[in-house]
């Protein structure tokens, strides 16, 4: 694609586009680091994730302020319209990953050390090691400008429900069994959902970034696959 | 280049009911040089359709073939059809006087006649039409009222129409259009030697036109089409590259050239 003749419009873009690159690479941070603080008990690991949170948060604000100064200065159009006000939607995605990954960071200390049996940490652990693989995949396709790709990788946020299911029966045993581990329990409870959330974000991503790129929606909405939510009878 | 699809393949909306003006195959030539390339698109009736492109494409051309008015010129001609109502306007039996009462045109620069604001709208309707005074009244009334100029007028119809601004006098050339009760409108760059004011009320005139009469518009001003039209034809180099929704042109056209033309990425 040609630059625009007015180049520094270009710039604008790059510049936004430079922002939206550091808050993918920071959410891909903040979800490893809260979910290795997680399984292995490190606060002070955790403690960071909690603090890059605010960076996370002045990302997002600087770029919310550049795109609608972009929006009133120079009147985008076609692609470069759905180019900035796809960036200020995905941000508002990024910017809850950081919050749900700062929230589960911030329980690191109430569950304590020990208290994450080892298969059950072998469940979450692999759960969040999909969601990661999504998000990385995400940022990937995006670079790429993958349309298919990003219709595909919507599709399989399917395999991260499948397995928040999972670990929503096992804690549920662990809680039944002995019920000193509730707390705890609930605790890793909130941070299997959080993760779960995390993949709902990226699958908005991924519609927002194809629509960026195509300009078409992909069709409506996949059926959610969340047993937890209205529990069998 | 890639092979186009015609327009009427490509409009993601088709026009349902009978177009108001159909162009067939139109080429059009100033001397030996081509200035139209075999277009063909249809404009739906009671709409705003908006020609977009670069200083040259063509799209003031196309907009001239509608009322026959290069044939002031020598030299200048148009080939294949452009039926209005079904009817080749181009064919040589065509009265261009009741052409032109039938197909209005505004200019880029305000066009009053020397005489008084009443005497520029009453002019053209005497041509066509035996008023009587009080009749005629009316028509000049209901004519500058349509193009929402009556209020700022009506004290002072004997005033020339030079007198007036250059917003007023480009509604007054408005109202003077509406005046022979035309049912196309052409409009050339009507607001690009307008103030921003005195263009949104140009605009603002043109969206209540519409529910009327069938607008055709040139403009450089890709907001302005934005702002005013249904549907928007882009052309370059004397072709039409895409015609569609103007929705669609403007947040994901199908076309590279147009995408790179209303980014503002050409050349």
């Amino acid at each position: 694609m040609f630059g625009h003749t007015i180049q520094s419009f270009d710039d604008d873009l790059r510049e936004i586009g430079d922002i939206l690159d550091a808050m993918g690479a920071l959410a891909g941070t903040m979800v490893s680091g809260a979910t290795a603080a997680l399984l292995s008990a490190d606060t002070a690991l955790a403690r960071r994730v909690i603090s890059d949170d605010a960076v996370m948060d002045d990302h997002q604000r600087g770029l919310d302020a550049r795109v609608i100064a972009l929006i009133a200065l120079r009147q985008p159009m076609a692609e470069d319209l759905r180019t900035v006000v796809g960036a200020m939607r995905i941000a508002g995605d990024l910017e809850r990953i950081g919050d749900l990954a700062k929230n589960i960071a911030k329980r690191v200390a109430a569950i304590g050390a020990n208290a994450v049996p080892r298969s059950l940490s072998h469940s979450i652990d692999a759960m969040a090691q999909l969601v990661l693989s999504q998000l990385n995949e995400l940022a990937r396709l995006y670079g790429s400008g993958d349309a298919p790709g990003l219709a595909r990788l919507r599709a399989g946020d399917e395999r991260v429900d499948v397995r928040y299911n999972a670990v929503f029966r096992e804690l549920l045993t662990y809680m039944m069994e002995d019920p000193r581990k509730i707390t705890p329990c609930t605790h890793l409870l909130f941070c299997a959902k959080n993760l779960e959330r995390i993949g709902d974000h990226v699958t908005n991503i991924a519609e927002n970034a194809y629509y960026m790129l195509t300009g078409e929606q992909l069709p409506p909405d996949r059926p959610k696959q969340d047993e937890t939510a209205a529990p069998a009878a | 280049m890639k092979p186009m699809l015609s327009a009427e393949l490509a409009l993601s909306q088709p026009i349902a009911e009978p177009p108001k003006i159909e162009v067939r195959n139109l080429s059009f030539y100033y001397g030996a040089s081509q200035a139209l390339k075999n277009i063909s698109l249809s404009l739906p009736d009671r709409t705003v359709t908006a020609f977009i492109g670069p200083s040259g494409c063509g799209k003031s051309t196309l907009l001239r073939c509608f009322n026959r008015i290069y044939e002031l010129y020598p030299r200048q001609r148009a080939e294949g059809e452009i039926l209005l109502d079904g009817e080749n306007i181009l064919d040589r039996a065509q009265d261009l006087n009741l052409l032109r009462t039938r197909i209005g045109m505004v200019f880029q620069k305000p066009t009053p006649f020397p005489m008084s604001i009443y005497e520029n709208i009453a002019f053209g309707i005497r041509l066509y039409e035996n008023l009587s005074k009080s009749e005629m009244d009316d028509r000049v009334e209901q004519a500058l009222t349509r193009a929402a100029l009556w209020n700022e007028v009506k004290d002072k119809l004997d005033a020339s129409g030079l007198s007036l601004s250059g917003g007023q006098q480009q509604r007054l050339c408005i109202a003077r259009t509406v005046a022979v009760k035309p049912e196309v409108i052409l409009l050339d760059e009507p607001a690009s030697a307008l103030d921003p004011l005195s263009t949104a009320k140009i605009e603002e005139l043109i969206d209540e036109l519409k529910d009327d009469y069938t607008i055709v518009i040139v403009t450089h001003n890709m907001q302005q089409a934005a702002r005013v039209s249904t549907r928007t034809a882009f052309m370059y180099l004397g072709e039409l590259v895409e015609f569609d929704l103007t929705e669609r042109i403007f947040t994901a056209p199908r076309e590279k050239r147009t995408q790179d033309y209303i980014t503002g990425r050409f050349g």
